[in-house]
């Protein structure tokens, strides 16, 4: 019995994708025909793998390095820099991008540093999203080893290649697969920024599926796009399985790391080195952001009844991502077989587009009147599909983990259910739980996707509040707003590390 | 927080019950009905007189708006739809889902004077190139010295495929250059900083400071007189005219209420409407007004020359149209 309530979360995905797709795919064959790749979308496809696979390649792999760093150096002002890496999670897309333009841009400071304008900006403004992500995303599993192994280490005099070789990156390993696929995922769905600093010739596949289902409402091509986008995400996600495999069993109970490398003056050279490097990428643009807003704060009725509204749906988002990601985590546990595909369905939310999935909605739900409590329903929905690949980098990893660490106590005192959940599993994954929360909160507190795609009328959230104010003139008080939601996010995002006990 | 929002939900319907009033429910722009947007005051306005509670369904843009009524079909949830322009209106009027406005045509007030019967004009505005006067003392005099000017001064334009303005700016290359348009993008493409998916990313970059000139509206200049007191903020006059953006509104054929759908369309034309345009949607009044508009309106420039396409030239070429950009563009 126990067995199939743990397919309840992968069903709920299924239906999810499936109100999605099925509706459009009635409406295709109704409006005649079927589309087949052309040339274009083949360019369309390249240029998406060059453009993603590179971003991916600039975020992930000197974030393992900054990820190391901030595990093993102890410095003033960590945790607040490690809040901070949780805001361009937040930060409306158009927000960062003034920033970016404000550094970068004709008129900046660092003008000349690099050319906006081209792929050098759609990869600079791709990793300042993703290498503070992948940066926190990879601290996790560090922060979470048993603490012996290091305690071993320092006694036995391992050198920093060793202590790399032995437990980081056995550590990183589960998890690096799947940040390296979300954030491939990211990159490939992203949008604004490709169309800003790419122009016409940076037309990737999300793009296209937009022009198709917007300009054109070519539902029939905007199906086989999407089609071409799964196959896509499919493909990474095996490769991504492949690499993907269960942590090894350590037995402890143990969880406070006190780390004894990285102390000597060259190894701290390095990791301060990589810390002010990602620092200099994120913090001048947030301080951009912060002196913007500062000079147009006007925190009026509208901007508190965004803000509310903002928080609602943040927090009914949670409330439906949380339970599904541990039940997709526990599912993957108990049928290890479809490890992979499950894997895969997390990621729903970007594999297909959500323009796509918002329509099919749309027109499953039209006949049935629900309303501003429907639309919020729908809203929180999405932004829980949308933050479900983040919540499974950081749960299943530690779930797993703490399941194998106590599973013969569990059998042997027979603990079972919600006294499992209880006394075992959510004391030892209290850091990973908050993280997770506070990635879902900060996620959907950013959400303009689910909001433009799915709002109801009256609806108004902190990011579609800046939309309409830089739709108004009013990019001043837009950069007002902004600091409100980045401040939101930066008080959430100390709250779950002070929860988390990071230090 | 499950129970309180379905309390929530059977409250509203419980209250919306109570009133038996006819309920006339508008489709818009976002923009429309926001804070800044003239719907609130034209709402209470037409409820005054119409014995009825107005509904405004808010959809991201015009675009946007065609494509939920294309998903809907009849069983479209609109009585009016408000908001589309003159570059979709074709397109509209294919779904059949569009009856006769029943308006006076010699009510409406826009450059070239209006015939369509089915859709009714509210507005109109001018595109224009806008620049900062503080960074360009020669901003180009036309299309043509736009085109073949200085490589240096650069310019923000929207991308045609996910933004009107954007499509604006391409017909108003074809218009003037028809058959050479190519060339003319190919001229032109050095001296663009950067496309934008939308009007509010270009311009945004625009004030800050990006580059000295960007694609928007005759009006831009008045909202900066009259909100931020400068003048720094000019519209170039263009030779060979200026495109035209008309924007509209019709009513659903099908709909119940259909009788009250044109009673508004005709309210439209009049002050209770026409006041609120100018200052909140920044764009000029296609029917009368009984107050004055802002001052700044007054100082904006006249094109002289009106350049539009009908609506089904529009229609027919604009994927054609958008393809040969994107072949220049993407090279």
């Amino acid at each position: 019995m126990r067995k199939y309530v743990l397919l309840l979360p992968p069903l709920f995905v299924l239906s999810a994708i499936a109100l999605g797709l099925l509706p459009l795919v009635g409406f295709a064959w109704a409006q005649g025909g079927w589309f087949y790749p052309d040339a274009y979308a083949l360019r369309v496809l390249q240029f998406t793998l060059i453009q993603a696979g590179l971003s991916t390649l600039l975020s992930v792999v000197p974030a393992i390095f900054v990820a190391r760093a901030l595990a093993r150096q102890v410095f003033w002002g960590r945790s607040v820099l490690l809040a901070l890496f949780a805001v361009p999670l937040s930060l409306p897309v158009i927000v960062a991008i003034f920033g970016l333009t404000g550094l970068y841009g004709t008129a900046g400071i660092f003008a000349g540093w690099i050319n906006l304008y081209g792929i050098g900006g759609i990869l600079l403004a791709h990793v300042f999203f993703n290498l503070p992500l992948a940066t926190r995303l990879l601290l996790e599993p560090l922060i979470d080893e048993p603490a012996d192994g290091h305690c071993l280490a320092a006694q036995l005099n391992f050198t920093d290649l060793a202590v790399w070789r032995h437990l980081d990156w056995p550590a990183l390993k589960p998890v690096l697969p799947r940040v390296a696929a979300l954030v491939f995922l990211l990159c490939a769905s992203s949008f604004v920024i490709v169309l800003l600093f790419g122009g016409p010739q940076a037309t990737t596949l999300e793009v296209a599926i937009f022009q198709s289902l917007r300009m054109d409402f070519d539902v029939s091509r905007a199906l086989t796009l999407t089609t071409l986008q799964i196959a896509l995400s499919v493909i990474m996600v095996w490769a991504a399985a492949k690499a993907l495999f269960l942590p090894t069993t350590r037995y402890s109970s143990n969880l406070s790391l006190l780390r004894y490398d990285g102390k000597t003056g060259v190894l701290r050279l390095v990791d301060f080195c990589f810390i002010a490097a990602a620092s200099f990428l994120v913090l001048p643009v947030l301080a951009s952001v912060l002196a913007q807003g500062l000079l147009h704060l006007d925190f009026n009725s509208g901007t508190a009844k965004a803000l509310l509204t903002s928080l609602v749906i943040a927090l009914l988002s949670s409330i439906l991502a949380l339970p599904l990601a541990w039940g997709l985590a526990r599912a993957q546990l108990r049928f290890g077989e479809w490890r992979g595909s499950l894997t895969g369905l997390s990621l729903a939310g970007y594999v297909v587009p959500p323009a796509v999935l918002a329509t099919g909605w749309f027109l499953a739900f039209r006949n049935f009147d629900g309303g501003l409590p429907l639309a919020v329903l729908l809203i929180a929905a999405l932004n829980a599909l949308m933050a479900l690949p983040f919540l499974m980098a950081i749960v299943a990893p530690a779930l797993h983990k703490a399941i194998q660490r106590h599973d013969m106590l569990c059998e042997q005192l027979n603990i079972r259910g919600w006294n499992r959940f209880k006394l075992i599993e959510l004391p030892t994954m209290r850091g990973p739980l908050a993280q997770a929360t506070m990635m879902t909160l900060v996620l959907s507190l950013g959400d303009l996707t689910a909001v433009t795609l799915l709002g109801a009328q009256g609806l108004t959230t902190l990011p579609s509040l800046v939309q309409q104010q830089m739709g108004h003139y009013q990019s001043d008080a837009a950069g007002g707003t902004a600091l409100v939601l980045a401040a939101i996010c930066l008080v959430t995002s100390l709250v779950a590390q002070r929860f988390a006990k990071w230090t | 927080m499950k129970k309180l929002l379905l309390s929530l939900a059977l409250f509203t319907s419980l209250s919306f019950a109570a009133e038996a009033k006819d309920t006339l429910t508008i489709y818009t722009y976002e923009s429309f009905v926001s804070e800044w947007g003239p719907g609130a005051k034209i709402k209470s306005a037409f409820e005054k007189d119409c014995d009825c509670t107005v509904e405004w369904v808010a959809i991201a843009d015009g675009v946007a708006m065609l494509n939920r009524l294309k998903l809907e079909g009849a069983a479209t949830k609109a009585d009016v739809v408000l908001g589309l322009d003159t570059n979709l209106t074709a397109e509209a009027k294919a779904t059949g889902l569009f009856g006769p406005h029943g308006a006076d045509l010699t009510r409406a007030k826009v450059p070239g004077g209006w015939n369509d019967t089915t859709f009714l004009p509210y507005d109109y505005g001018h595109f224009a190139i806008v620049y900062d006067s503080e960074k360009l003392s020669a901003p180009p005099k036309s299309l043509a010295e736009l085109v073949n000017g200085d490589p240096a001064q650069k310019i923000i334009l929207q991308d045609p495929r996910s933004s009107t303005p954007g499509l604006g700016f391409l017909l108003w290359m074809k218009s003037v250059y028809g058959d050479k348009s190519a060339d003319a993008w190919a001229k032109l493409k050095p001296r663009i900083l950067t496309t934008s998916p939308g009007w509010s990313e270009a311009y945004g970059l625009f004030t800050k400071g990006e580059a000295p000139m960007v694609f928007s509206y005759v009006t831009s200049p008045a909202y900066h007189m009259t909100v931020e007191n400068t003048e720094r903020y000019k519209a170039a006059a263009f030779a060979e005219g200026h495109y035209l953006q008309i924007e509209v509104a019709g009513v659903i054929d099908a709909s119940p209420e259909n009788v009250l759908g044109q009673k508004f369309l005709s309210f439209m034309l009049s002050p209770g409407f026409q006041n609120e345009i100018p200052a909140t949607n920044w764009m000029l009044p296609a029917g009368e007004m009984s107050v004055a508009a802002p001052e700044s309106l007054g100082k904006i420039i006249k094109p002289e020359k009106t350049l539009l396409f009908t609506p089904d030239d529009v229609n027919k070429n604009r994927k054609a149209w958008i393809d040969e950009w994107l072949a220049v563009m993407a090279q």
